[in-house]
């Protein structure tokens, strides 16, 4: 029995399908990520499972319980927002006390949970102050912490990162995982940064226009994506695709090989102009245009020196060419 | 807006525009007020000088509160007044928070039925509101006419305030379902908060029309019980004889509740754009 199960979930917004068929088990404990491209139905999805969106079809259940039509409070779920939500007119004690204090629970046991939520995330100095004296990173730790107390079957998070800057951003990730492993809960989290969906899933759902393209974990995403879209979407840089006749002297409609499974040389097996180069310190990437494939990116060691201009061969590594049919589909596998 | 971008001489000829509407608009009444100090022959004699030790007199004041039933009249301006705004504020802010934050069949033509009252006026139905209000038994009731003025305000009322709600943080009226609060709890506690400068803004343009009302407290409560200080003040208009006096003091003592309605709402609108909200 699963901490989560999706049963052919549809969602239509009028005559508008946005999901269209959705199933999905999530074991209890896991942290399952949904990415895929904006307006491409993740944050209606996570709705669809708190509550705050009904499903045109389809059956929802959380920790085995059926909850069509369920309301949200009474789900056993709790939510984090990009927008953090926290409560203006209330101090962040009571932000996080408010769900408890609706639900009835003793006052003692109220502050004791929030005791504990608040010596995770070391939120102990601010529980007297609202929410406009916080900073933004600050916010969000109230905002997971109110997520905490409620000891939900489920936790849900909105992109919850996206509003800090690249600092706490990396800070407030490696909490959310740390917190992941303390607390071992079911955690379902929407993201479309790639590092984010690699670094915290144990198992991503790759979404495009309502439909899943794929589930696994993010090495099985990787070396192995089902079709050309799971294969363009996971990974940065992109994988570089190219069509034609590369593509049919392998059998296949279309291949793709990731900027880091080429190899750069003199010659290669395929060859082109260096258009651009960007050094990143750790990594550089070389913008190789290859006649007839069009522009392809490959990463090479950090402090390579490579002139623009300059002609550079590409040899894919053993295994790491990607191959897709004319649908789009991965052969072979 | 930005300060340090618009030069010294433009923002000073704004401000000598904006200083030339004020004095405009502040004229008529400061001539009301300076010749309400003034004994009648003064009125007429030099109407646009101030009131020095000859003319000084304060008969019309005197004549006003002499009759003890102005306290009345502004006691009945007052709880119409005061009714309304309250009415207005509470009905439309539901229902701007209905139209906007909820999906139901006719939503929109809802709101542009509530928008039609903005381009009718409401005098129109005045015949129709009189045979109501005489069948219900509402003549000459405070109510009847709170009724008639909730009417009157509801329609900008739900305009103004339904743009304001929609941009209410989504977000946090879901966080609250999510802990468990009631449609209503999200409303009062979180949303009418948020809103509460476009609140302050809708009582203030409720509030005036309704105060210098002469048509419906005339029409539909004229009865002594019921008047109001702007149809109590035309008891000293006569026919043959009208006394100015009295005429000039009871708009004048007209003006300050108003005035003071004005500044208890402007306080709220600043302190509601202060309070810190989501993000
Ligand atoms: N209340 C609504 N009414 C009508 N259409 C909606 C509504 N909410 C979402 N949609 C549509 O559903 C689609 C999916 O929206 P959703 O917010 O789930 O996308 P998303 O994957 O979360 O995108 P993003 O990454 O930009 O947040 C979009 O095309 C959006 O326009
Ligand atoms: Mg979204």
């Amino acid at each position: 029995m699963g901490a989560l199960d999706l049963r052919a979930i549809r969602k239509s917004f009028g005559a508008i399908d946005v999901i269209r068929g959705v199933d999905l088990e999530v074991a209890t404990g896991e942290f399952t990520v949904f990415v895929g491209p904006s307006g491409c139905g993740k944050s209606t999805l996570l709705r669809i499972i708190a509550g705050l969106e009904d499903q045109t079809s389809g059956d929802l259940s959380i920790a085995g319980r059926l909850m069509n039509g369920v309301p949200p409070a009474k789900r056993g779920i709790a939510m984090v927002f990009q927008s953090y939500a926290l409560y203006p007119h209330l101090t962040v004690e009571g932000n996080m006390g408010l769900a408890l204090k609706q639900e009835g629970v003793e006052r003692s046991a109220i502050a004791a949970r929030i005791a504990r939520a608040s010596g995770l995330l070391q939120l102990d100095p601010l529980l007297s102050r609202r929410p406009a004296e916080l900073s933004g990173g600050q916010r969000q730790r109230v905002a997971i912490g109110r997520a905490i107390v409620r000891e939900p079957k489920l936790f849900l998070f909105d992109e919850p990162l996206s509003n800090l800057d690249a600092a706490l951003r990396v800070g407030t990730r490696l909490e959310i995982a740390k917190l992941h492993r303390q607390l071992g809960a079911t955690m379902v989290y929407v993201t479309h940064d790639q590092v984010e969906a690699m670094t915290l899933a144990d198992k991503i759902v790759v979404l495009r226009a309502g439909v899943v393209e794929q589930v696994g974990s993010p090495l099985d995403l990787y070396r192995r994506p089902a079709n050309r879209f799971v294969a363009g979407f996971i990974g940065s840089p992109a994988m570089n695709f190219a069509e034609g006749e590369a593509a049919a002297r392998v059998g296949a409609a279309a291949i793709g090989v990731r900027p880091e499974h080429l190899a750069v040389s003199e010659d290669g097996a395929w060859t082109g102009t260096l258009s651009h180069a960007e050094h990143l310190g750790s990594d550089t990437m070389l913008y190789v245009d290859v006649p007839g494939m069009g522009l392809m990116t490959a990463r090479v060691g950090g402090e390579d020196d490579h002139a623009i201009g300059s002609r550079v061969g590409l040899t894919p590594r053993d295994g790491r060419i990607h191959r897709f049919d004319a649908e789009g589909r991965t052969i072979g596998g | 807006m930005d300060r340090s971008r618009s030069s010294p001489l433009g923002r000073g000829l704004v401000h000598v525009a904006l200083l030339a509407y004020t004095a405009l608009c502040l004229a008529p009444v400061l001539l009301v007020v300076v010749n309400s100090f003034k004994s009648r022959r003064a009125i007429f004699a030099a109407p646009l000088t101030w009131p020095d030790a000859s003319s000084f007199d304060l008969v019309g004041y005197r004549t006003v509160l002499g009759q003890g039933v102005f306290l009345n009249y502004f006691i009945n301006s007052m709880i119409v007044t005061v009714g309304s705004i309250a009415a207005v504020l509470l009905f439309g802010a539901m229902a701007a928070f209905a139209l906007s934050e909820y999906r139901f069949r006719l939503n929109t033509a809802l709101g542009l039925f509530l928008a039609l009252g903005i381009m009718v006026p409401i005098r129109l139905g005045t015949v129709s509101i009189l045979q109501m209000m005489v069948a219900a038994r509402l003549v000459d009731t405070h109510l009847g006419l709170i009724l008639i003025y909730t009417a009157q305000g509801l329609p900008v009322a739900v305009f103004i305030l339904s743009e304001f709600m929609q941009g209410v943080s989504k977000d946090l009226k879901d966080a609250g379902r999510i802990d468990g609060l009631g449609e209503y709890t999200i409303f009062f506690r979180l949303v009418l908060p948020l809103v509460r400068p476009a609140l302050a803004t809708v009582a203030v343009f409720t509030m005036v029309p309704i105060w210098n009302d002469l048509w419906f407290p005339l029409i539909v409560a004229p009865g002594e019980a019921t008047r109001t200080v702007t149809l109590g003040a035309q008891s000293f208009i006569g026919q043959f004889v009208t006394n100015w006096n009295a005429v000039l003091a009871a708009l004048t003592l007209a003006i300050l509740p108003v005035l003071a309605l004005y500044l208890a709402f402007s306080r709220q609108l600043i302190r509601g754009i202060t309070a810190g909200a989501v993000k």
